[in-house]
């Protein structure tokens, strides 16, 4: 479904993305880690046209998409969230989805409707009437979810949704996530929360100073030497493991 | 033929002539940048407080017999307070951090100032004469106005002075600290409000020199600032917002474009280089000559 | 939630009839004037508004659309002698495609903010000069419009003519601004104005609207030009072009209410209210000047929502108190 090539990208003198390579298989859940800096947010933004590469080449769906701008993009079915939560501030959750809604449909009443069944969907329907300014941070977070379920992607690219969540709400976070998936939409999401990672994931590929180092399902992921090489500085192989384990 | 012989012959003058007056728009342009380069904001009230500088140099001039260029000693302070003062109390507590909103309170600051001038003063064009008003100093190709000429190097001695207190004293290295990062400046523990006062009434200061050194081969009316106003702007994005040395380069260019382009297009019509660089350098340089990439 | 739907529809109603049936009421043709000028400032304003109010898009030099129509009908008449009625959607033409041109350079180039504000000034004063130094505006004279009171002239031999004009105009901007709050279109504007790399994220070519909504500002400012000068009989530079009325333009908006349909129109009535009393009682120069100035700044600072924002906040709370 999404084929990415050679994709580098470099700010000044620092290569933030060098010569990434990787497959999204449609139906799965696939996860992008990597230590802090690792170049994960830049590669979503240059997939989903935010950013021009330097170099390489982006496919989804047998089409070629690199260079292409982000509402075309969007229009064809792939729609990212911002790691930084981005909402439309001043506006309700309501209108804050049916932006979103208005992808796929000119009609008022029935881009509000997608919005409300979709705010049921991700758990906001207490909150729609709420400035988006005003929602807490699982609620900003929701509401990035929701905005951009609302276009109907056939593929959704998560940027760290569960970042500064407690664990009830990641638990409620990655129960969402599945039944998006369940729903036929292909899911590729960053994430630094270990235990989402190994329970959402089909396939993880890991990112280190803008070079993918590995790839493979979650356990394979979990007792790969590079990986925990590259994590040990940042103290979190241990951690990967039990909470591999903790899972399996 | 003729014309343009006579053009040619006139064009050093015109050059000349150009870079005198490019000095004080410097001045002018200095003050925009250096608060642009520290505070994010883009002071719309620049001219209306340009004008108000004027008039205090007019009126110490008409009732007390100061000289203009004695008056800086006067007006400089005055307009640091005040400038410390609308930020302190003013502006800065009022837009709420809004790029917008400090956009159109100091327009609305300009407002007042323009209107208050044309209520208190009257908006009769006022002009000074002074004894030595008519002098004039031979560089041999031209005649240059003696009160243009103590403006230029006043002006340019005060860029001077202007660049010493940003670069060797402690407020300009707390003001240089703040500009490149606000956090870190309020962690290792500047009063950064302070900061942004004290940059804002230089900022003003600056424009009160300039007031000064322009009186004398200038009128002044309550709208005389709006003149400078987009002159101001222009000088600024060339040289790249918040660059010092870029103030001065384009204050010079300006200058020089400004009295070339009247010789060449007329008075009218010579005016349009200023726009038309402004824009032109937004669309296509944004960092403006001397600016940062961002 | 429907009641106070339905009831708002019927106000405005209220409001129509009572504007239409005013020249009836009010015989005294000062007042007729003054209502005229405030429905004048509202289009003007409203103009302003698309852009500003709703796309986020703020101008400096809103003014630049209304001296273009200004002189485009003006020119079509005095040159090739088409009638104003015919002439003012040449105006509309014309301004709407200085909305193509400007919002083409700045957008293109990706021109936001206060950059924006100052480029739209330039653009102003460009034309400006440009409108001084050529023949065909009539230059620094300006253009003298000859006075036939006819329709097809756009003039008129009683104020009452003026004031239905312009509540026309007005109504049909109020009209625009009701469809933007309803639609797609207007949603996308809202979207970019709160956050433009979002919008775009979620499919939103913030290009594209950005473009239709200075288009659209451009085509009102064009007709707002040909009301002008068919009313005032002249025109010259410094009025098409100067940075009065692009001032005024925000002014009205910002103090009524920014994004919102009927901010124009309650900003050009406060302010023009301000303005009459301020002449008649206290005869001084510049002095309603000052208080608009100074009322720009207490919006900034303390009603960021503008009059429209106090009012709605009540109507909130007791919306609000009624569910509990
Ligand atoms: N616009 C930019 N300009 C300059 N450098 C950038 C820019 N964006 C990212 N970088 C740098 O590129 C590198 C990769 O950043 P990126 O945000 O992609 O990392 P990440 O893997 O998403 O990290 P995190 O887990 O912290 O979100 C970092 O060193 C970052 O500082
Ligand atoms: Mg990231």
């Amino acid at each position: 479904m999404l084929e990415i090539t050679g994709l580098s990208k470099s700010f000044g003198g620092l290569a933030a993305v060098s010569n990434v390579g990787l497959t999204v298989e449609e139906g799965k859940i696939i996860s992008l880690i990597g230590p802090n800096g690792a170049g994960k947010t830049t590669l979503f933004a240059m997939v989903a046209g935010f950013l021009k590469p330097d170099s390489g080449t982006v496919m989804f769906e047998d089409q070629n998409i690199t260079g292409m701008k982000p509402h075309r993009i969007c229009e064809l079915g792939m729609v990212r969230t911002f790691q930084v939560t981005q909402p439309f501030a001043k506006l309700t959750t309501l209108e804050n989805i049916m932006v979103g809604a208005y992808c796929r449909t000119s009609n008022r009443e029935l881009a509000e409707a997608n919005a409300r069944r979709i705010a049921k969907q991700v758990g906001m329907k207490a909150s729609l009437d709420q400035a988006a300014d005003s929602l807490t941070v699982a609620g900003r977070k929701r509401l990035e979810l929701a905005r951009a379920l609302a276009t109907q992607p056939r593929l959704l690219l998560l940027d760290e949704v569960m970042a500064g969540l407690n664990p009830i709400e990641i638990d409620e976070i990655v129960d969402v996530i599945k039944k998006i998936r369940d729903t036929g939409v292909t899911v590729f999401l960053i994430e630094h929360v270990m235990k989402a990672v190994m329970n959402l994931s089909d396939y993880a590929y890991v990112l280190n100073d803008g070079v993918r180092i590995a790839d493979g399902t979650p356990t394979e992921i979990a007792n790969n030497p590079d990986v925990i090489e590259a994590y040990l500085g940042h103290g979190a192989a241990e951690r990967m493991r039990v909470e591999g384990s903790a899972n399996a | 033929m003729l014309d343009e012989f006579m053009l040619l012959g006139m064009m050093p003058a015109a050059v000349v002539n150009g870079l005198m007056f490019g000095a004080i728009y410097a001045l002018v342009a200095l003050g925009l940048t250096l608060i642009y380069g520290v505070l994010h904001i883009i002071n719309f009230a620049h001219g209306a407080l340009l004008m108000l500088a004027m008039y205090a140099a007019f009126y110490l001039f008409r009732h007390f017999g100061i000289d203009p260029y004695f008056a800086i000693v006067f007006v400089v302070p005055a307009s640091f307070v005040l400038g410390y003062a609308l930020y302190r109390w003013g502006i800065g507590k009022l837009a709420h951090g809004k790029d917008e909103n400090i956009l159109l309170v100091t327009l609305g600051l300009a407002i007042v100032i323009e209107n208050a001038a044309i209520f208190f003063f009257t908006a009769d064009q006022q002009t000074i004469t002074l004894s030595y008003s008519y002098d004039t100093v031979d560089l041999g190709f031209v005649f240059l106005s003696l009160p243009k000429v103590i403006s230029f190097f006043a002006s340019l001695f005060i860029c001077l002075l202007l660049w010493l207190l940003i670069s060797k004293t402690d407020l300009g290295r707390a003001i240089r600290a703040v500009a490149k990062e606000r956090q870190g400046a309020r962690l290792v523990g500047i009063d950064v409000e302070h900061i942004f006062a004290a940059t804002y009434g230089i900022g003003i200061a600056c424009l009160g020199a300039a007031g000064c050194l322009l009186l004398p081969s200038f009128y002044v009316d309550p709208f005389t600032g709006n003149i400078f106003v987009l002159v101001a702007f222009t000088i600024v994005v060339l040289g790249g917002m918040g660059s010092i040395v870029g103030a001065l380069v384009g204050g010079f260019i300006i200058g020089v474009t400004e009295s070339v382009g009247g010789l060449i297009l007329g008075e009218s019509l010579g005016q349009i280089g200023i726009s038309l660089i402004f824009i032109l350098i937004l669309v296509l340089r944004p960092t403006g000559l001397f600016g940062a990439k961002s | 939630m429907k009641s106070l739907k339905s009831r708002n529809g019927l106000l405005c109603l209220a409001g129509l009839v009572l504007a239409l049936l005013i020249p009836q009421i009010i015989d005294n043709n000062f007042y007729i004037d003054v209502l005229t000028l405030v429905l004048f400032s509202a289009f003007l304003g409203q103009s302003w508004n698309i852009l500003g109010g709703y796309a986020g898009q703020f101008s400096f030099g809103g003014v630049v659309f209304f001296g273009t129509g200004a002189y485009a009908s003006s020119i079509l008449f005095r040159s090739f002698g088409i009638d104003p009625w015919i002439g003012i959607f040449g105006a509309i033409a014309a301004g709407a495609a200085m909305g193509a041109f400007i919002g083409f350079i700045s957008f293109r180039y990706g021109l936001k903010g206060s950059y924006f504000a100052l480029i739209t000034l330039a653009f102003a004063e460009f034309f400006r000069i440009i409108a001084n130094s050529v023949e065909f505006t009539g230059g620094g004279v300006g253009i003298f419009i000859d006075y036939n009171p006819s329709l097809t002239q756009l003039q008129f031999d009683n104020p009452a003519g003026y004031y239905y004009l312009a509540l026309l105009m007005t109504v049909i901007s109020l009209l625009i601004a009701w469809w933007l709050e309803r639609s797609r279109f207007g949603a996308s504007l809202v979207a970019i104005r709160e956050n433009e790399e979002a919008a775009e994220a979620l499919g939103v070519n913030a290009f594209r609207c950005k473009m239709y909504a200075i288009c659209i500002a451009g085509a009102m400012g064009g007709a707002a030009g040909t009301f002008y000068t068919q009313k005032f009989l002249y025109l010259d530079p410094p009025i098409a072009y100067g940075i009065g009325t692009s001032v005024e333009m925000l002014l009205v908006t910002i103090v009524g209410g920014l994004g919102t349909i009927f901010g124009p129109l309650v900003g050009a009535f406060v302010l023009h209210s301000i303005n009459e009393v301020a002449r008649h009682y206290l005869e001084a120069p510049g002095l309603s000047m000052i208080v608009y100035g100074l009322i720009l700044i207490g919006i900034v600072g303390f009603l960021p929502n503008g009059l429209i924002g106090l009012f709605r906040r009540r109507q909130k709370k007791m919306a609000g108190g009624d569910d509990a």
